[in-house]
């Protein structure tokens, strides 16, 4: 066992790597400083998270190093094999080990009823009032409050983006992050405000550039719905095989709002997302969905947790995962309802498909109710290819492997369905396919 | 012309027999009928042909063009030029008949050679049209919520877009109205001319289907073996006087 000294505490990250990245935002506001400085020392502080914690049940916690990284160098935009988000007039922005490499901004009309698509540094300088009331700004309650710290300290740059009162945004936008060479550490961040009555749908997309190199990934993104808003995000978790990924993501649902968030997880050695939505205000509903494809002995640990804290809410939580190998993943949520929170309505299932027999899929739902009124129900199963549907499939000449992926494909089907943009559903599919046909 | 041979056919399931010596040759074109009473081994025949797992063959051989068929996969089975229409097709949630569709002729192409979608989404719709499937259909889940009569039609399109040289049809009728049986029918007569007819066998328990598809030749499977062949008045013959009436008249034989 390792011995807590402070190196143990915080390996790569020491307080001088955190003061040289310091440096590299010294022009951004004061409290914004101050706010990493105190995240730095929460984060040099905290243990690292160890087995009596019931929120890393069932989590492989030796893997969970925070050694051998470093703060990358920047890149190039032409150094990655960048691929576009494939919506026609859709502004996007790239991020490469922290930094902005290239930017489509918005088009002109989608600026002029004025959104803003820009990056957090910008954010601070000119938004800065917004970024403080919403960056960062719920607690972490899943366990991974360390990491969560060190993302604050060590967060340089990211995607904000603020849709004002009564606006749709038309097109989606699309933020792309990226981490190229050996060790490289990122923390990629999107904010999401959609004020009253306004649309939004963001898709976030993290990948290696090269798909041998083990990297540090610590994000998380932050999803505001004002009033009556509507905001669909996508996050689609693509690092090389090698990556250790955290993800926390912050789900805020005022009145009549609707937060959709699909995470799909395809990428990391070990890779934990962290989902908290607050349902605020009477009306709001957040959907949270995943899809996870795990291959060789890769481990997705996810925790959520939707707490509905005013009468008529409602909460729709669907994860889905395919697991084939000997991998693993961990499923563990809750559902709090508050005692005023009346007539809610609350759903979580976790199901699994298991493909093979070496592979472990661990459910730990979970309720916690204080109102009497309520309908919340919750579930996990596990189940194997039906082989019925398997034959039914060969018998029309289909092989065995294809026959496998339409019936994984069908089994998520439930999930991807729930996407209305045919682009983004398209770009979906296909990574899912692609690692299907490079496990 | 190709045709499908099947040869002192054993069948078992666990280490039960079912089938128990099974001559038969269908000759692409011909429709042959294969009836009997519940449980003597039709099903177990069209299935074991097509390779399901659950069935074991012990002795004898199926061969397809000369060739055998056993140690085929069942997607290998269904390459070369065999079908099997489900007696009770499976549901398949989320998976499009489109998708599904679209796999299986993609499967029989040559590797690395496309799929001229123009051409089959212009067959497929002909096709659709000829068993008056709405073309929303294909969009659906392959059997998922169907009537009855929806999942056989869905059989007949996906028989009629692969092309079979031989066809195996389980119980096609059972679970069909008058209406829809009629539909199904006609697709299948509609396959039932032209240098690529497939053979039929059409596996039925009641003679009613054959008034619709009329068959070349019938046979009486019972116990696991053919005890009787003839022509379409064989068949009209059982449903007058009943399988009891066979019975009896093979009684002497088999004491």
């Amino acid at each position: 066992m390792s011995v807590a000294s402070s190196t143990y505490l915080v390996g790569s990250f020491t307080p001088e790597a955190f003061e040289q990245s310091l440096a590299r935002c010294a022009h951004l506001p004061a409290w914004w400083l101050d706010r990493k400085r105190a995240a730095y020392a929460r984060f040099a502080a905290a243990p690292m998270p160890q087995r009596t914690n019931e929120g890393w049940r069932f989590s492989n916690l030796s893997t969970l190093t925070l050694d051998g990284f470093n703060l990358p160098a920047p890149v190039r935009f032409d150094q990655l094999a960048h691929r576009e988000l494939g919506v026609t007039g859709a502004g996007h922005l790239v991020f490469a080990n922290n930094r902005l490499v290239a930017a489509q901004p918005l088009d002109a009309s989608t600026a002029g009823a004025g959104i803003i698509f820009d990056t957090l540094q910008n954010a601070l300088l000119q938004h800065g009032d917004l970024v403080k009331s919403h960056l960062l700004a719920q607690p972490s309650k899943l366990g991974s409050d360390k990491f969560a710290a060190l993302h604050e300290a060590f967060l340089e740059d990211g995607a904000f983006i603020y849709v004002p009162k009564g606006v749709t945004a038309t097109l989606p936008v699309g933020v792309f992050h990226y981490a190229s060479g050996a060790g490289a550490a990122v923390f990629p961040h999107t904010l999401v405000i959609a004020g009253e009555n306004a649309k939004i749908t963001v898709a976030d997309f993290f990948r290696s550039e090269k798909p041998a190199e083990a990297h540090f990934a610590c994000g998380g993104n932050d999803l505001y719905a004002g009033h009556g808003a509507s905001v669909t995000y996508l996050a689609m978790q693509d690092w090389s095989r090698a990556t250790l990924s955290f993800q926390f993501n912050a789900t805020v649902a005022r009145r009549d709002a609707r937060v959709l968030s699909l995470n799909l997880h395809a990428g990391a050695r070990q890779a934990r997302h962290e989902s908290f939505s607050q349902l605020q205000a009477p009306g709001a509903h957040s959907e949270m969905l995943a899809l996870t494809v795990a291959h060789g002995t890769q481990e997705f640990d996810q925790r959520t947790l939707q707490i509905h804290q005013a009468p008529n809410t409602s909460s729709n939580l669907l994860y889905k995962n395919a697991l084939l190998d000997q991998a693993k993943t961990i499923f563990s949520g809750l559902i709090v309802v508050d005692a005023d929170a009346q007539k809610t309505d609350a759903y979580q299932s976790n199901r699994n498909l298991m493909l093979s027999d070496e592979a472990e899929a661990n459910s730990l739902p979970g309720l916690e109710i204080q109102a009497n009124d309520v309908r919340c129900t919750h579930g996990a199963t596990s189940s194997r290819i039906d082989r019925e549907q398997e034959f039914y499939l060969e018998s029309r000449g289909i092989r065995a492997a294809q026959a496998q992926e339409l019936l994984v494909f069908g089994f998520f089907e439930e999930v991807l369905g729930k996407l209305e943009h045919q682009e983004l559903h398209d770009r979906l599919t296909e990574i899912i396919r692609e690692k299907f046909r490079n496990q | 012309m190709s045709q499908l041979e099947i040869k002192d056919l054993h069948i078992s399931i666990g280490d039960k027999p079912i089938v128990r010596g099974l001559n038969l040759t269908i000759q692409q074109g011909k429709v042959h009928a294969i009836m009997g009473p519940n449980g003597t081994g039709k099903s177990t025949l069209a299935k074991a042909i097509a390779g399901h797992p659950d069935y074991t063959i012990t002795e004898g051989d199926v061969r397809l063009d000369g060739k055998s068929v056993l140690a085929m996969q069942p997607d290998e089975r269904a390459r070369s030029g065999l079908f099997l229409a489900f007696q009770y097709p499976s549901e398949i949630p989320g998976v499009s008949i489109a998708n599904s569709l679209r796999a299986a002729v993609q499967a029989r192409l040559a590797e690395g050679e496309e799929l001229d979608a123009t051409a089959y989404y212009k067959k497929l719709y002909a096709k659709m049209d000829l068993l008056k499937i709405d073309r929303k259909f294909t969009s659906r889940a392959v059997n998922d919520g169907f009537s009855g009569g929806e999942k056989k039609r869905c059989e007949i399109l996906q028989m009629a877009m692969l092309e079979p040289k031989i066809a195996l049809m389980d119980e096609t009728d059972s679970g069909l109205d008058i209406d829809a049986l009629r539909i199904v029918a006609d697709g299948v007569n509609a396959q039932r001319s032209g240098p690529s007819a497939p053979g039929i066998m059409l596996i039925t328990h009641y003679q009613r289907l054959l008034d619709y598809i009329v068959p070349d030749y019938v046979h009486v499977l019972w116990d696991g073996r053919i005890v009787k062949s003839g022509d379409k008045s064989l068949a009209l013959e059982l449903e007058a006087k009943g399988y009891d009436w066979l019975k009896q008249e093979l009684a002497p034989a088999t004491a």
